[in-house]
């Protein structure tokens, strides 16, 4: 049996790899994605062009005009005196946000007034949109406090500290995300095609007038896809330590051990597409109408902790939000295998459910 | 391509029919057309949100004072937390490192002497769990707010004296309730074309190659523009079927606004559609297996929609390679106009680059995509 279920998995290898350009397509594009997001994805953002309307000439609206000025954060890209302008620049995406100061500002500050400035946003880019308020914010309350307290009191008010990423570095935590994603869709992708190629060729029936059981050609796709899975995740976790400096401080047999089960997972699924599909496009599109709700409820890009009660439930089922959290805490906090049991666990009755249901099908398929 | 080419003569309709009844047979098509954008815009709509609310944070309270107690309330008080009690900074690092909570503050046990004191610091360490960095920032910045101006309210009582504060008043233009479906829907509409027109298009070609029908066609006298105009006008329909589900349901089901002309966005789309199409098409003359279309699609035309089209991330905070490499993919234009026609309205200054850039696109990539499908006839 064994010898006959190893013919087959050199087979499955064979196909993936004899043609030239499959093989390009199970390294190119991880790569590809892998440098585009860590380059591009990131939720900072800076030099931010920012268009001041002030109408108040005294000191202390220019010391405040002046501290957006110095910050990181904004550029002053452009003044104005008169609201029409303001409303053009923002239109036509010249800048980002206005500040507007009116003219009774310094007067009602000095006065004890509550002092208001605007800052008009683009509405349309939210997202970023939310970001710039931020640190406009940020930069209005320290106005306020060194006025009030001096600066070195000012500094000291409170100690702040992000554990586990000191900076906010996007990267830190997109890439060990990644490393999920990109694993499952090149499993995924592999193993849903894989049967429904074989049937829309007619190899299918070939296949099935050898001695090999149902059950042995399930294994034979799955160890293939498992061994590309696991080396792919590898690989890019490598990439993303050595090339782009995240820190991978967590225990490597906790890593390997949580890839596989998550691997299998990712197989069960996509061999259940694969025994439902007739076609490689319905499989294909299985995939992606899959997994893109699947990206969305995994904490990838937004906390599932936000979500609504009804989509955190959902995501109860998803083996990428548990290898979301196994990756980044793996990556960057050291969990221990305690810590990891209630990640780990869920993936494990993933794999077994829909590798067995799989096999249900595909043996009721037969007869 | 010659005018007679473009006629819809008796063949040609023959062709579009095969095309039709295809998509038909094979419901996977349709729901990529109408399923997904309606699974997808329900699931952001009303499962996704950018901003932090409730966020379990812990408050490690050494000093168990009236004024601890009272920043706990105010931590309490803001729709942004669900304050957590800790005795010890130890039991709130567990909870932190199980992910129990998002952070925390420390009050250590001289907090009440420092708090009244106004010359002194007060002693509160805000401690949060940089993993999701993104949350991480934004938690920091609420934490920090709300102790900020809690210091600053039980000084003021003391002092009895009402002190000027600058604040910022905010107003988001297009915008105002910053609600995130507003974006994602444009958004949305990018992902459904691009699906629809490279996705579907290089599969269904490359599976005519892949089962030798490509070549059982071309013995028929049918010519290669028409089987090949005979996919566009058919995925092209099938395109404009995802784009009217997709806006119907962001304007009926959530409330998008849309204050640019119909007529613009029919436009814009139909010319993005056909971009994505000659993108399909041009990858399906490349790989002449399903697999390896799938994977191309994907790479060339959906995740560059998804990352690199200011969709999700800010092109100007990008490094300048990266900007220099988001203008030569059409999505970037196409999300541009979309944002600006739902939330802003039609703004020339916007829509017209945007609608060049398209069309250029448009000719260029179908003429490639024609005259290599040609080539590869010989």
């Amino acid at each position: 049996m064994w010898r006959r279920i190893r013919s087959l998995i050199l087979k499955e290898f064979l196909t993936l790899w004899k043609d030239r350009k499959s093989r390009m397509v199970l390294v190119v594009p991880p790569l590809v994605q892998l440098v585009l997001f860590a380059s591009a994805a990131t939720f900072d953002v800076t030099d931010v062009a920012l268009g001041v309307w002030q109408e108040d000439r005294a000191r202390p609206a220019n010391e405040l005009v002046g501290r957006f000025a110095d910050s990181t954060a904004f550029r002053v890209a452009a003044t104005y005196d008169n609201p029409r302008d303001v409303e053009r620049a923002i239109n036509a995406q010249q800048v980002k946000a206005v500040l507007h100061i009116g003219q009774t500002f310094s007067a009602d500050l000095a006065a004890g007034r509550p002092a208001r400035v605007q800052l008009l946003l683009d509405g349309r880019r939210s997202n970023t949109s939310l970001i710039v308020q931020s640190y406009a914010v940020g930069i209005v309350e320290r106005f306020n406090l060194e006025r009030r307290f001096g600066r070195a009191a000012a500094d000291l008010q409170i100690e702040t500290r992000a554990w586990f990423n000191p900076n906010f570095e996007s990267r830190w935590f997109i890439l060990p995300g990644l490393t999920a994603l990109l694993t499952m869709v090149a499993t995924m992708l592999i193993t849903a095609l894989s049967v429904a190629r074989e049937r829309e060729l007619g190899t299918f029936e070939q296949l099935l007038v050898t001695p090999l059981r149902p059950m042995e050609i399930l294994l034979g796709k799955t160890v293939p896809a498992l061994c590309i899975g696991f080396v792919e995740a590898n690989v890019i976790a490598a990439i993303a330590a050595l090339a782009y400096g995240v820190p991978f401080i967590g225990n490597v047999l906790l890593f390997h051990v949580a890839v596989i089960l998550f691997v299998l997972a990712a197989i069960g699924i996509g061999l259940v597409i694969s025994s439902i599909a007739k076609t490689q496009q319905q499989a294909i599109l299985g995939v992606f109408l899959l997994l893109s709700p699947a990206t969305v409820l995994s904490g990838f890009i937004s906390p599932i902790a936000n979500m609504p009660e009804w989509t955190q439930a959902l995501t109860y089922v998803n083996p990428i939000r548990y290898m979301m959290i196994l990756s980044r805490g793996v990556f960057l906090q050291d969990i221990d295998w305690a810590i990891a049991w209630h990640q780990l666990w869920p993936m494990a009755i993933i794999a077994a459910v829909t590798l067995a249901y799989a096999t249900w099908l595909f043996a009721r398929k037969l007869e | 391509m010659s005018a007679s080419d473009l006629l819809p003569g008796r063949r040609f309709r023959g062709l579009l029919r095969k095309e039709f009844v295809q998509i038909v047979r094979d419901p996977s098509s349709i729901a990529i057309a109408l399923v997904m954008p309606v699974v997808l815009l329900l699931l952001i709509g009303f499962g996704i949100s950018l901003d932090a609310r409730k966020v379990r944070f812990g408050v490690v309270d050494e000093n168990r004072s009236v004024e601890s107690a009272g920043l706990y309330h105010a931590f309490a008080n803001t729709p942004y937390f669900r304050p957590v009690s800790f005795l010890t900074a130890r039991e709130a690092e567990a909870a932190l490192m199980r992910g129990d909570i998002s952070g925390f503050a420390v009050l250590r046990s001289d907090f009440s002497r420092h708090v009244i004191d106004p010359v002194r610091t007060a002693d509160i360490a805000i401690i949060v769990n940089g993993v999701d960095a993104n949350t991480a920032r934004i938690v920091t910045g609420y934490a920090q707010g709300v102790v900020a101006v809690w210091l600053l309210g039980h000084r003021r009582d003391r002092a009895k004296a009402a002190a000027p504060a600058a604040s910022v008043e905010h107003r988001y233009w297009f915008n105002p309730e910053i609600r995130s479906t507003n974006f994602i829907v444009p958004g949305l509409i990018a992902m459904v074309m691009t699906m629809i027109g490279a996705l579907l298009t290089a599969l269904v070609v490359a599976r005519e190659w892949e089962r030798g029908t490509m070549e059982a066609m071309m013995v028929t006298p049918a010519s290669m523009t028409e089987l090949m105009m005979g996919k566009l006008v058919a995925y092209f329909v099938l395109g404009l079927g995802g784009l009217a589900v997709s806006v119907t349901i962001g304007l009926f089901v959530f409330e998008v606004p849309f204050r640019g002309s119909f007529a613009v966005l029919v436009g814009v789309s139909s010319v993005f559609l056909i971009v994505s199409l000659a993108m399909g098409l041009l990858i399906s003359t490349v790989a002449r297996s399903q697999f390896v279309a799938a994977q191309l699609a994907f790479l060339i035309t959906f995740m560059p929609a998804l990352i690199l089209s200011g969709l999700m991330f800010d092109i100007e905070s990008m490094p300048g390679w990266i900007q220099a490499a988001t203008t030569v993919f059409p999505a970037r234009y196409f999300v541009s106009s979309l944002q600006t026609l739902f939330l802003a309205g039609t703004v020339w200054p916007v829509l017209l680059p945007n609608l060049a850039a398209l069309l250029a696109f448009a000719v260029l990539i179908l003429a490639v995509a024609v005259a290599r499908t040609r080539r590869s006839l010989e």
